[in-house]
């Protein structure tokens, strides 16, 4: 407890007491420390204004800062069947997802969504890490396959955000399987020679790192992403030393050329629409914010073909 | 002299005394101990078929990692003829844990490549008990382009505790490489059959085992992380791998349900550590089984057999 807590807090609960306004006025820095203002910060899209860290942000208000106009479509994913071995740890399978969703309120922990980008059509995805730690299972399988169709379908760029502590392992080997499945989704976007560009955010470890995160054409990750196949706690239990600072980070992977490039969130949205338009051989981006797109241009885009890409 | 799993003390100590009464008799001949001696190999006979007829997961994780198991290198010498060894990435380093070649099987030139755990304490460090670096995967993956390019069969043996958790191993692009890999045996138009022979553990098991089609020993277990880490994870206690094992269902016979694998190769009673030549007997002929199975299909046809059989993974869940 601090001074801020004890006394600024109720101080302005009590100017806004009204009930719709968030009980988390301020958000604090994991890094510094420094007691943020949570607008800024959702402004600033969760980076810390003080020291530049990348906190958390759920695919949805990262969707809302990416598409133009922050409009876009959800793609349906198809629902696996739920629990399918069963399972119980200390806790059963279906309650702890109950859990997530509550806490959440998402389905589960991948979002996919169409829209445009600098007036560029794209499908992106993206992982929750706060639900049950974006962990890949069957959903998010059926989230990437749906994804890459879509994507296939109406021959759009796919943009994916990673974040993930590795396989559901609530689902077994089931969750394993979805290493090749969603390579096979990734061979179905290579095949019709459309762009993959990964963004690899924090952290990113286990079979999701071992098969689509790194399957990319483009690499780019988050500053200081932890981005891993095994994990530093592990790697210090087996070889018995201690890591060195910066190891398995965004900055440590672009140096060991596992990564194209290291780009702020804050920068990210023009760079991916510079490198989406040069792959599809499109013309330089209007920069800047551009204004919502017509709602029916967006839906005459999901029917036909978009006309910006060319084969 | 046979090693005894943890959960075979009782009949260790049964043979034990047969043992000791055999070589009692054979100093005083007067002693006639022939009876006594076959009534406990009898009693000791019967505790093995109530042991091995129904393996807890727990105890087949032991038995799959019993070091007297056969091993790739016991089944590539006595299933392959002219088996010669290829190595390297051509980038880095050879992996001893990871070893292939080209081979004869049945006769017909094939590609062949395997986890290796070593046998003994100097072979089991030389080959890093069968955790690969990248440089394995790697070799996998030039190895599989070989087998493409010349329209070879591939045989995977998978038997490998999982990816190595290394400095070196990360700093070279592990999940870079174990990805390449999957991706590898997906793009291939080949043939790619695949056996778990002891431990198919997680992605470094996934990188040799997408196959078009999937075998598991009976006593072998492949799972998406070691009942211990799920333990420790889950539980917060590493030592719960007895219930993280269960829940994990990382069985053949769980597996098969789950249409994840689609044979199980049956291993006879006392499991494959007991019985090295038969079980190695037995997985020729299953290899050769899907093989055959896989005869009729053209290169586009393998590939696409591959792809739909992980899409539709999934679809299939377990009986209540």
């Amino acid at each position: 407890m601090n001074w801020i807590t004890n006394y600024v807090r109720p101080r302005i609960n009590s100017i806004f007491s009204r009930r719709e306004t968030p009980d988390n006025l301020w958000t604090k820095c994991d890094n510094c420390g420094t007691m943020l203002f949570h607008r800024e910060v959702s402004d600033n899209l969760n980076v810390c204004t003080n020291c530049g860290h990348h906190m958390g942000i759920t695919p949805r208000d990262r969707f809302i800062a990416l598409f133009d106009g922050g409009v876009f479509n959800e793609v349906e994913v198809p629902l696996p069947q739920p629990d399918p071995l069963q399972f119980r740890d200390q806790k059963r399978y279906p309650d702890r997802m109950k859990a997530a969703q509550k806490e959440t309120g998402e389905a589960e922990a991948m979002l996919i969504a169409k829209g445009e980008i600098g007036r560029t059509p794209i499908v992106a995805a993206a992982q929750d890490f706060s639900f049950m730690a974006g962990s890949m299972g069957m959903y998010v399988g059926n989230a990437i396959i749906a994804a890459a169709e879509e994507a296939v379908r109406f021959k759009r760029p796919l943009i994916l955000f990673s974040a993930a502590g590795g396989a559901r392992m609530q689902e077994g080997i089931l969750s394993l399987m979805q290493m090749p499945r969603t390579t096979v989704a990734i061979q179905m976007l290579k095949e019709a020679g459309l762009p993959y560009i990964v963004v690899l955010t924090h952290p990113t470890t286990g079979g999701v790192t071992a098969s689509y995160a790194m399957l990319g054409d483009v690499h780019i990750a988050e500053p200081n992403a932890l981005i891993c196949f095994a994990g530093p706690r592990v790697i210090e239990q087996t070889i018995r030393e201690k890591l060195p600072e910066g190891f398995q980070r965004a900055e440590y992977l672009l140096d060991h050329g596992m990564l194209d490039r290291v780009t702020p969130r804050t920068e990210m949205r023009d760079e991916l629409i510079q490198i989406t338009r040069m792959l599809l051989g499109l013309t330089p981006p209007v920069k800047g914010d551009l204004p919502k797109p017509e709602p029916e241009t967006v839906s005459n885009k999901d029917e036909t073909a978009p006309e910006a890409v060319t084969e | 002299m046979i090693q005894y799993l943890e959960f075979e003390k009782p009949l260790a100590e049964i043979e034990g005394k047969a043992e000791e009464l055999r070589a009692m008799a054979r100093e005083t001949e007067e002693m006639d101990v022939t009876e006594e001696a076959a009534g406990l190999d009898a009693k000791a006979a019967e505790l093995l078929r109530t042991l091995y007829a129904d393996l807890t997961p727990w105890r087949k994780c032991l038995v799959a990692r019993h070091p007297d198991r056969p091993h790739c290198r016991d089944y590539i010498e006595s299933l392959f003829t002219e088996y010669t060894p290829l190595a390297g990435d051509r980038n880095f380093a050879d992996d001893h844990a990871v070893m292939g070649g080209l081979a004869r099987f049945d006769d017909r030139p094939v590609v062949v490549i395997g986890h290796e755990k070593g046998n003994d304490t100097k072979s089991r460090i030389e080959r890093n008990f069968g955790m690969a670096r990248p440089e394995g995967y790697r070799k996998a993956i030039r190895l599989m382009d070989l087998a493409h390019r010349f329209d070879l069969p591939v045989i995977t043996l998978v038997d490998t505790p999982g990816a190595y958790p290394g400095k070196g191993a990360e700093e070279r692009g592990q999940s870079e490489a174990i990805a390449r890999s999957t991706e590898k045996c997906l793009q291939i138009s080949v043939p790619l059959v695949s056996v778990i022979i002891g431990e198919g553990g997680s992605g470094g098991a996934v990188a040799f085992a997408t196959a078009n089609r999937v075998a598991m020993l009976e006593h072998s277990v492949y799972s998406v992380i070691s009942p211990e880490g799920c333990a420790s994870i889950l539980w917060k206690d590493a030592e719960k791998m007895r219930e993280a094992a269960e829940a994990l269902r990382l069985t053949a016979q769980d597996l098969q349900q789950l249409g994840v694998i689609d044979r199980i190769i049956p291993e006879e009673i006392g499991g494959a550590h007991r019985h090295r030549a038969a079980t190695m007997a037995t997985v020729g002929e299953a290899i050769t089984a899907m093989l055959k199975d896989l005869s009729g299909k053209d290169a586009p046809a393998l590939v696409d057999d591959r792809r739909r059989k992980f899409l539709n993974l999934g679809e299939k869940g377990l009986a209540a």
